[in-house]
């Protein structure tokens, strides 16, 4: 009986450190839903504004991209929440 | 024959302007690398030498993202801007998978400490970006001046 008790709270044990991974892993799949978006809707704008001004190229992509860069910080902190409860 | 820019026109455009976020990108690895020892010694005194191994490790895959990004965006921009569509979104997730990689071979080494790695990656993350937009802002209010500071 005992030893039953024993592999009974192993389970336990096992199933929600199995939980939280799940999660942990869906969390991060949301979080990075978001800066997804963000990205694509930022580049189809920064192409559009490269179109109607090229001699603006320059300027818009150096904006363009530290806007990838502080968008994709949202996915990173998403990675961080993930790395720190799922694995 | 109409004035308007063609598709093309604006393609061979694209291509005559200079690589600005591989100038972006080694601006932000310069800057590191002198905010190195500051964000690494400080991961060294709350965490340990657990700390300084998980705070280098983070530091470089930061930078490494940093330069990647700016390799993927600058080559396909030298292309047309609808490839810089699919640089920017292709590798925003290769570089997350890239990320998640490296940090899965790396999380059960003795040396690692999770807390150390994650709290680099986003301090270093966000204070170089804070550092070079704070650079690009003042190039772009007063074009022309460059500024003297790192």
């Amino acid at each position: 009986m005992e030893a039953f008790s024993i592999l009974a709270q192993l389970t336990d044990e096992g199933a929600k450190a199995a939980e939280a991974a799940g999660s942990a892993g869906f969390a991060y799949g949301l979080a990075a839903i978001g800066p997804g978006i963000g990205i694509g809707y930022l580049v189809g704008k920064s192409v559009e504004a490269m179109a109607r001004q090229p001699e603006a190229a320059g300027m818009v992509r150096t904006t363009m991209f530290l806007g990838i860069a502080f968008t994709e910080a949202l996915a990173l902190i998403g990675f961080v929440v993930f790395i720190l409860i799922g694995l | 024959m109409s004035a308007e820019l063609s598709p093309t026109d604006i393609a061979v455009n694209a291509a005559e302007i200079p690589a600005v976020e591989m100038q972006i990108s080694g601006d932000l690895a310069r800057r590191g690398v002198i905010a190195s020892p500051l964000i690494v010694g400080a991961a060294t005194v709350v965490w340990g030498l657990d700390g300084l191994a998980s705070g280098a490790f983070a530091l470089a895959l930061v930078l490494a993202n940093f330069v990647l990004a700016a390799l993927m965006v600058s080559s396909a921009a030298r292309i047309s801007p609808p490839a810089v569509m699919v640089a920017a979104l292709g590798g925003f997730v290769i570089r997350l998978g890239i990320i998640m990689i490296a940090v899965l071979l790396v999380r059960d080494q003795q040396w690692i400490s999770l807390q150390a790695l994650g709290a680099v990656i986003i301090v270093a993350h966000l204070g170089l970006l804070l550092w070079e937009l704070n650079h690009v802002s003042i190039s772009f209010a007063h074009s022309g001046i460059r500024s003297t500071h790192p």
